[in-house]
C-alpha cells in the first residue's frame, strides 16, 4: 500500500436546486475539483461516483458511465464506477477510489458524490430513503428513517439521561456553523426553543432534529502522495481508512445505542493512522438526525458511551470547543444530498486542514476525521486526514 | 389606442367563513403559527347550494345592475375557473341564460388555474377592439378544492367577479395588457382527481414570484411606467404574504397593495382572487387613479394590466350592488365539522 493524498476539492451549493439537473451538478462539482487540483483531464485514470438512488430520484441508472460522459471524458474511455451504500455511498466511493490509488492500480482518480432529491414529492423521498432500511423487517412494518432514529433517541434518553434540550443543541450548533458556510442549504442560526417547538416528526425528534432533502454534489481529486507536490503546495494525506458493517435491521442488535459499524470502522482507521481519538482536531460526523451526532461522538471514542449529550451541552463540539464537530453545518444545516454527503465531509476537512475555511476555520487544525453512516448504521466509513 | 376597458363590474363572495385557527386546531397545528405564517385569518366557504355557476351568476347580475348595458348587447361570455361544476357542459351558458344574454353570443369556459378570469378579460378586449362584439363579459370564479390536512386547506376558498368589457361608457380604461407564460408544473389537478397536488416551495420563487415579476416588469417597460405612477396595485393572492412580498420586489409599497389584498379575510378565491381584488379597488377609486394588476395562474402564467379610471366611474350605479367590503363584512362562521359537510369531505355509503 502506498500513501495517497487529496489534491483538489469541489462542492456545489446544497439545497433545492430546481434549475440544476443531476448531470449539471456532478459536472460542476467535478470541474471545480479538477480546477482546484491543477491536473488536466487527460491525467485522470478513473472515476468513482457515490449515489444512493439516482434510479428512484431522477429515473436514471448506469450513472458511472453517464457521469464520465457528461463531464467531458468520453474520449478518455476511463473506468467509471458507481458505488452505493445508502447514505454512506459517498464515503464508500471515496474509500474505493483511495484503495485503487493505494494499490497502485491508478495514479490519479476523481471521486464524486451526488444526489438530486427534490424532483420527487416529499412522501416519495421518504419512501426512497427508507429503502436503505431492511425492507422485510423494518420498512414493511411502516418504519421510516426518522422512526428508527426516534427509537434510538428514546432508548438513549432512557439509558443515559440524555435530554430533549441536548438533542436540540446539536441542531442549534450545526445551524450556527451552517450560517458561516456559503454552500450550506440553511445559512441561518436558530434558537433552541425553535427546535423544541418544531412540529414532531417521530417523537422525540421534531422537524429541526432532522436533516433536509437536498440536491447537491461534491468531488475530490486524489493521487499517489509522491505525485501530490507536483500539483499543490497543500496536499492532504489520507492516513486512515476504515469501513465496517453491522446487523442490518436495528432491532437485532445487542445495543441499539451503539453503532458497531462506527466502532469497528473507527478502530481500523485509528490503527492505520497510528493515532487515538484524542489526537483528532476536528470531525465531520453523520448527523442525519440530532441523536446520530451524539451516537457518533460516543462511538468514535471522543467521549464515553452515554456522555454525548453532556458533551454537546458543555459545548465541547462547538467551533471554539476542544473538538469542533460538523464545522460545515453538518447534514442538518449544510444539507444532505445522500451520495454527496460523504465526499462533502472530506472536502470540509481538506478546507480546514488547508486553512481555507474562512469564518469557520478551526485554529491549528492538523488532523481531521470524517464519519459517514449508511442508513441506520449497517455500514460505516471513517477516514482520517492529515496536512502533509 | 381606443378607449377599451371596464364598463361595469360585480363581485360575489359566499357568506360562510371558517377561521384558519379552527382548521389548524383540527390538524393539531399551532393556530398562531399558521395564521401568522400564511397571513390568513379566515376564508370563505361555499354553502351546499353554491358553486361556480351560482357565484358567476351573482357577480354577473351585480355587474349588469350597476350599468345601463342591455344584456342582449353582450356578444361574448367567458368564465374562467378551475372548479366548473361540469367537466363537460359550460358554466357560461348558465350565466348567459340567467342574465338574459342568450342566444346570439359567443360562450366558452376557460381554465388556467388562478388566472383564467384575467385571460377572459384579454379575450373580451380583443373581440371588442376588432369590433366583433360590442360588450363582452369576463368572469373569474372558483370554489377551490383542498385535500383535508393539506396546506392549501387554509387558503382555498370561494368567490368571483365579473367585468363588462367594452369601448362605450368605460369607467376604467385598460391602457395595455401583456402576459408571461411558461410550462412550469408548480400546482395541478389531474383529470378525475378530487384534489389538486402541488410542489411545495416550488410554487414560490420559480412559479409565483418569477411569473408575476417578469410579467409586471415587461408591461411597465412596454409603456414606460414605474411603480410610483400607480395609486393601487393588485396581485394574485394565494396567501396573505406573497402579494406584499412580490410588491416589495417590484418596488410597490404595502399602501398600494392594501385595498386589493383580500386574502387575509376571504382566503384565496383562485380565478376570482386578483379580479375580486380589482373590484375592491374600483369600489373606492376616483377618476384619473391608475391601477396595476398582475394575476398568476399555476402551470404557469401571469397577465398584467395597466388601468386608468375615467370620469365615467362617477356615473356608475355602484350602490345597485354590494361593495366588496360589504360582501366581506356579511359573514357567518362555521366550524370544521360543518365545513366537512359543505365541502363534501365526508364519506358514507
Amino acid at each position: 500500500m502506498r500513501d495517497v493524498a487529496i489534491i483538489g476539492i469541489g462542492v456545489t451549493k446544497f439545497g433545492e436546486l430546481w434549475d440544476k439537473s443531476f448531470r449539471n451538478l456532478i459536472a460542476e462539482a467535478g470541474a471545480k475539483a479538477i480546477i482546484d487540483s491543477g491536473i488536466s483531464g487527460n491525467e485522470i485514470d478513473a472515476l468513482y461516483i457515490g449515489s444512493m438512488s439516482a434510479g428512484r430520484f431522477v429515473g436514471q441508472e448506469h450513472v458511472g458511465a453517464l457521469v464520465a460522459d457528461s463531464s467531458g471524458f468520453t474520449h478518455l474511455h476511463i473506468p467509471s464506477t458507481r458505488v452505493e451504500a445508502a447514505c454512506a455511498s459517498g464515503g464508500l466511493a471515496f474509500r474505493q477510489a483511495y484503495m485503487s490509488v493505494a494499490s497502485a492500480t491508478h495514479d490519479i482518480v476523481v471521486v464524486g458524490g451526488i444526489e438530486k432529491m427534490t424532483d420527487v414529492v416529499e412522501s416519495e423521498a421518504t419512501n426512497i430513503l427508507a429503502m436503505g432500511l431492511d425492507q422485510e423487517w423494518e420498512s414493511f412494518f411502516g418504519v421510516t428513517f426518522p422512526g428508527v432514529y426516534a427509537m434510538i433517541a428514546t432508548k438513549h434518553m432512557h439509558d443515559y439521561g440524555t435530554t430533549r434540550e441536548q438533542l436540540a443543541q446539536v441542531a442549534v450548533k450545526n445551524h450556527a456553523n451552517g450560517a458561516l458556510n456559503p454552500n450550506a442549504q440553511f445559512k441561518k442560526a436558530i434558537p433552541l426553543e425553535n427546535v423544541i417547538k418544531a412540529p414532531i416528526i417521530a417523537s422525540p425528534l421534531g422537524m429541526l432534529d432532522c436533516s433536509p432533502l437536498s440536491d447537491g454534489a461534491a468531488a475530490v481529486v486524489i493521487c499517489a502522495a509522491d505525485l501530490a507536490k507536483k500539483y499543490t503546495q497543500k496536499p492532504i494525506k489520507i492516513i486512515g481508512s476504515g469501513q465496517a458493517s453491522d446487523m442490518f435491521p436495528v432491532h437485532g442488535r445487542e445495543k441499539i445505542c451503539t453503532f458497531q459499524s462506527t466502532v469497528h470502522a473507527a478502530k481500523k482507521a485509528y490503527k492505520q493512522a497510528n493515532i487515538e481519538p484524542k489526537d483528532i482536531d476536528l470531525a465531520e460526523v453523520h448527523d442525519c438526525f440530532t441523536i446520530a451526532e451524539i451516537l457518533a461522538i460516543e462511538d468514535l471514542g471522543f467521549v464515553k458511551k452515554g456522555e454525548g449529550g453532556k458533551a454537546i451541552e458543555n459545548k465541547i463540539t462547538t467551533l471554539d470547543g476542544s473538538l469542533p464537530v460538523n464545522t460545515s453545518g453538518g447534514l442538518k444545516a449544510k444539507g444532505h444530498p445522500i451520495g454527496a454527503t460523504g465526499i462533502s465531509q472530506i472536502a470540509e476537512i481538506v478546507m480546514q486542514l488547508r486553512g481555507q475555511a474562512d469564518k469557520r476555520q478551526v485554529k491549528d487544525a492538523k488532523i481531521g476525521l470524517t464519519h459517514n453512516v449508511g442508513a441506520s448504521g449497517a455500514t460505516c466509513v471513517v477516514h482520517i486526514l492529515e496536512a502533509m | 389606442m381606443e378607449n377599451i376597458g371596464i364598463v361595469s363590474y360585480g363581485a360575489y363572495v359566499p357568506r360562510l367563513r371558517i377561521k384558519s385557527s379552527d382548521i389548524a386546531k383540527t390538524w393539531g397545528k399551532d393556530p398562531a403559527t399558521i395564521t401568522g405564517g400564511l397571513g390568513i385569518i379566515e376564508k370563505s366557504v361555499p354553502a351546499l347550494d353554491q358553486d361556480v355557476a351560482t357565484i358567476s351568476v351573482e357577480a354577473a347580475r351585480y355587474a349588469i345592475a350597476r350599468c345601463n348595458v342591455n344584456p342582449q348587447e353582450i356578444g361574448a361570455i367567458y368564465v374562467g375557473s378551475e372548479s366548473h361544476p361540469y367537466a363537460v357542459k359550460p358554466t357560461g351558458t348558465i350565466v348567459g341564460e340567467a342574465i338574459g344574454a342568450t342566444p346570439n353570443l359567443m360562450v366558452a369556459d376557460y381554465e388556467f388555474a388562478c388566472k383564467a378570469g384575467t385571460a377572459a378579460i384579454q379575450t373580451c378586449m380583443a373581440l371588442v377592439k376588432s369590433n366583433i362584439i360590442k360588450y363582452g363579459l369576463a368572469i373569474g370564479s372558483d370554489t377551490s378544492q383542498a385535500a383535508p390536512g393539506d396546506a392549501l386547506e387554509y387558503a382555498a376558498s370561494a368567490g368571483g367577479a365579473a367585468f363588462v368589457i367594452g369601448k362605450e361608457k368605460v369607467i376604467a380604461t385598460i391602457n395595455e395588457t401583456c402576459s408571461f407564460t411558461t410550462d412550469t408544473p408548480d400546482f395541478w389537478r389531474r383529470e378525475g382527481r378530487k384534489y389538486p397536488a402541488h410542489g411545495g416551495r416550488f410554487t414560490g420563487s420559480p412559479a409565483y414570484f418569477r411569473h408575476i415579476t417578469e410579467c409586471s416588469i415587461r408591461l411597465m417597460d412596454k409603456i414606460g411606467t414605474k411603480p410610483t405612477d400607480y395609486n393601487y396595485v393588485v396581485f394574485h393572492q394565494p396567501n396573505g404574504k406573497f402579494p406584499t412580498r412580490v410588491a416589495g420586489m417590484l418596488g410597490f409599497t404595502p399602501e398600494q397593495v392594501k385595498q386589493g389584498l383580500l386574502c387575509p379575510y376571504i382566503g384565496n378565491t383562485y380565478s376570482g382572487a386578483s379580479m375580486v381584488g380589482l373590484a375592491s379597488v374600483l369600489d373606492v377609486a376616483k377618476p384619473k387613479d391608475r391601477i396595476f394588476v398582475t394575476s398568476y395562474g399555476s402551470g404557469a402564467g401571469s397577465d398584467s394590466f395597466d388601468i386608468t379610471v375615467t370620469e365615467k366611474i362617477n356615473e356608475l350605479h355602484k350602490n345597485n350592488a354590494p361593495l366588496v367590503s360589504q360582501l366581506i363584512a356579511n359573514k357567518e362562521y362555521i366550524d370544521y365539522a360543518t365545513y366537512t359537510k359543505y365541502r363534501d369531505l365526508l364519506y358514507w355509503e
